[in-house]
């Protein structure tokens, strides 16, 4: 089995909402101070799910991620769970790429590592939100692509993915090579054991600049993005709560019924 | 030259999703602007007896893709058929619902028509000057919003659930039915569904319920579910949750709130032990009043909601169940 697991290094969502800031001069989001940026969620679940049928049937593991700039025990964190190889696409020229030069610089490089049976992406990044990347690359590749999996076994050449839906799941078989987005249903990723991290550290990543997976700058990063960003910003919030206050939280839950009934919502 | 602005009308068998009345209404908007017309295109097997309603809510055509290949989505079978329509209709803009199907579809058949598509967007608008759709949409979680805009034809986008408005539904409007031929075969097809399993919870649909009691990770086990169950049910309502209660198996998928979740607007939403993240707010800000119960006076919660009480949910929930019980008198 060879798998490839595509991880994105992002601000860490689940800082405090209140440190979250953006310069609407440049478009881009101010990284807090001394919040360390982290694998978007869903991508760790990626690499989980890759391990988890290594662990059953063995297999290698490469992860790649696309980038500037990017914080070696961050992306080197797969590395630590127990994948294989880890590739940077790491240049200036990927900075500030959109969903379509990000699939295709990642495509291109999928190609060079050559042969896979499965690709594993995260249903999407936790910065953009957009959830096109991993549909993208299959596109690109021209393979099948099963979207929101919440459990991915393999035998005789196929998947089965039990996907995410509305009200409840489907089970869809898909042949190899194929590309699984995995969500947070798939359950928690493991942690890094001591062993894994020290081997992690002496370990170097691959790095490669758009010539090595012959692409040309004008193709990857900014210059190569179909999408233009005319604008960011943060909505504000006028929101004013009305505290309730009690003796005790006893009392002051049945102020608040009396309250909530008063103000005609119940 | 692309022309008209299309929505793509999930069949739901010989019905149509609820939210093609939102997105024809976001569409209609659209339209009017450019001058152009609205047209809806539904793709499946034995949908033709769905066109009136589409009609009636403002598509000038409705073009319908049938074919028993199309009775199950799969990605595939319905990129294909998509790709085949949009060929012969050439639209300048296409509009999806951000749903189990937008999200796989829309993605995937922007990279085949080698255009782009922005997901997941609430506000719509055309450039005066461009003449090119403006789409905004939450990022960051919903910490920020962007604005984004491309000019590769055509100009997709998929919609958030409740986030536009419904046209009204006018009978007498009128429009034509075009029936569109696409080549599909079996063959093309490289996944196989091999079933469907649904494990909502009983009872009322959350996207339905007028009040959401949801619980978050402070409620910490089953045991304060049976809490909010009998709450729920005083108030005829449905029990919601953030994330940490779907990861942690204490209640099925398909009750998680938020931006990977269900979006709700109920008219009341209770939220209690829930910190209030951008991600799950992005589920649940529709709600007409917000109520929240936590533990910790600084939680995000306390920014969103209307009324809250700071303690443990414990002691606060029933002491309030009791008090609802003596005011409802049930
Ligand atoms: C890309 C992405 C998508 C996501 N999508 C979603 C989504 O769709 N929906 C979603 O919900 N989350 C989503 N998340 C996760 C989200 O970021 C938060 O982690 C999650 O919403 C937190 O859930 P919570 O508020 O229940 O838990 P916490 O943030 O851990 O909050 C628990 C709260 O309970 C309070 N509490 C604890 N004990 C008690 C007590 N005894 N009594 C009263 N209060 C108590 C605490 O004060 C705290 O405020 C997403 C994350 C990412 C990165
Ligand atoms: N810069 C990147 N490097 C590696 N993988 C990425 C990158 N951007 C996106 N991905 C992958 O594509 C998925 C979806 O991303 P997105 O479409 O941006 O939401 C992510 O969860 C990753 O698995």
């Amino acid at each position: 089995m060879n798998m490839i697991v595509c991880v994105k290094q992002v601000p860490d969502p689940e800082a405090p909402p209140a440190s979250f800031k953006v310069d609407s001069a440049t478009n881009k989001v101010i990284p807090p101070p001394g919040v360390k940026p982290v694998l978007s969620p869903f991508d760790e679940q990626a690499v989980e799910a890759a391990l988890r049928i290594k662990d059953a049937k063995g297999g290698k593991v490469t992860v790649v991620s696309l980038g500037n700039n990017l914080v070696r025990d961050v992306v080197k964190k797969p590395l630590a769970m127990g994948a294989d190889e880890l590739v940077l696409l790491e240049d200036a020229a990927f900075e500030d790429s959109d969903s379509w030069s990000t699939a295709f610089a990642l495509a291109m490089a999928i190609r060079k590592i050559g042969a896979f049976d499965l690709i594993f992406c995260g249903r999407q990044a936790s910065d953009w939100d957009a959830g096109q990347v991993g549909s993208g690359i299959a596109e690109i590749l021209g393979i099948p692509s099963v979207t929101i999996a919440r459990k991915v076994t393999v035998a005789d050449g196929k998947a089965l993915v039990e996907r995410v839906t509305s009200d409840g799941y489907e089970e869809v078989e898909v042949p190899f090579p194929a590309l699984v987005t995995v969500s947070n249903e798939l359950g928690e990723a493991r942690y890094a054991a001591l062993k894994g991290i020290m081997a992690a550290a002496k370990k170097q990543p691959i790095v490669w600049k758009p010539a090595d997976i012959g692409v040309n700058p004008s193709e990857v990063g900014a210059a190569g993005r179909r999408t233009r960003l005319l604008k960011l910003f943060q909505p504000v919030k006028e929101g004013k709560c009305e505290i309730v206050a009690g003796e005790n939280p006893a009392d002051a839950a049945a102020k608040l019924a009396l309250r909530l009934r008063e103000a005609k919502v119940i | 030259m692309e022309k008209g602005v299309l929505i793509f009308v999930e069949a739901q068998g010989a019905n149509v999703s609820p939210m093609a009345g939102e997105l024809l209404g976001a569409g209609k908007k659209l339209a009017d602007v450019l001058g152009e017309e609205l047209a809806a295109i539904i793709v499946g097997n034995q949908v033709a007896s769905s066109p009136p309603e589409v009609i009636a809510w403002g598509a000038k055509k409705v073009y319908v893709v049938d074919d028993p290949i199309l009775k199950d989505y799969q990605t595939d079978a319905y990129v294909s058929a998509m790709e085949q329509a949009l060929g012969q209709i050439q639209p300048q803009v296409v509009l999806m619902g951000q749903t189990e199907i937008g999200r796989d579809l829309a993605p995937r058949l922007a990279f085949r028509l080698k255009t782009s598509v922005s997901m997941d967007c609430t506000e719509l608008a055309i450039d005066p000057q461009t003449k090119l759709l403006l789409q905004s949409r939450p990022v960051y979680g919903g910490n920020a919003r962007a604005v984004f805009t491309f000019s590769t034809k055509p100009q997709m986008a998929t919609v958030r659930a409740k986030s536009m408005e419904p046209l009204a539904k006018d009978p007498s409007r009128q429009g034509e039915t075009i029936p569109i031929k696409v080549d599909l075969k079996p063959a093309q097809i490289r996944t196989r569904l091999v079933k469907r399993v649904k494990e909502e919870v009983a009872g009322i649909k959350l996207e339905e319920a007028r009040v959401i009691v949801a619980c978050g990770r402070g409620m910490a086990g089953a045991e304060g579910f049976k809490q909010l169950d009998a709450l729920a049910r005083l108030f005829k309502g449905a029990v919601g949750a953030s994330r940490p209660p779907v990861d942690n198996n204490w209640i099925p998928s398909s009750q998680q709130v938020g931006l990977t979740g269900k979006i709700v607007t109920p008219e009341v939403y209770i939220a209690v032990a829930i910190s209030g993240s951008s991600q799950h707010m992005a589920g649940c800000s529709g709600a007409k009043t917000i109520v929240a119960v936590n533990k910790d006076p600084e939680a995000n919660i306390f920014k969103e909601a209307r009324f809250g009480v700071v303690g443990d949910w414990k002691q606060v929930l029933p002491a309030f169940i009791e008090k609802i019980k003596e005011l409802t008198g049930s």
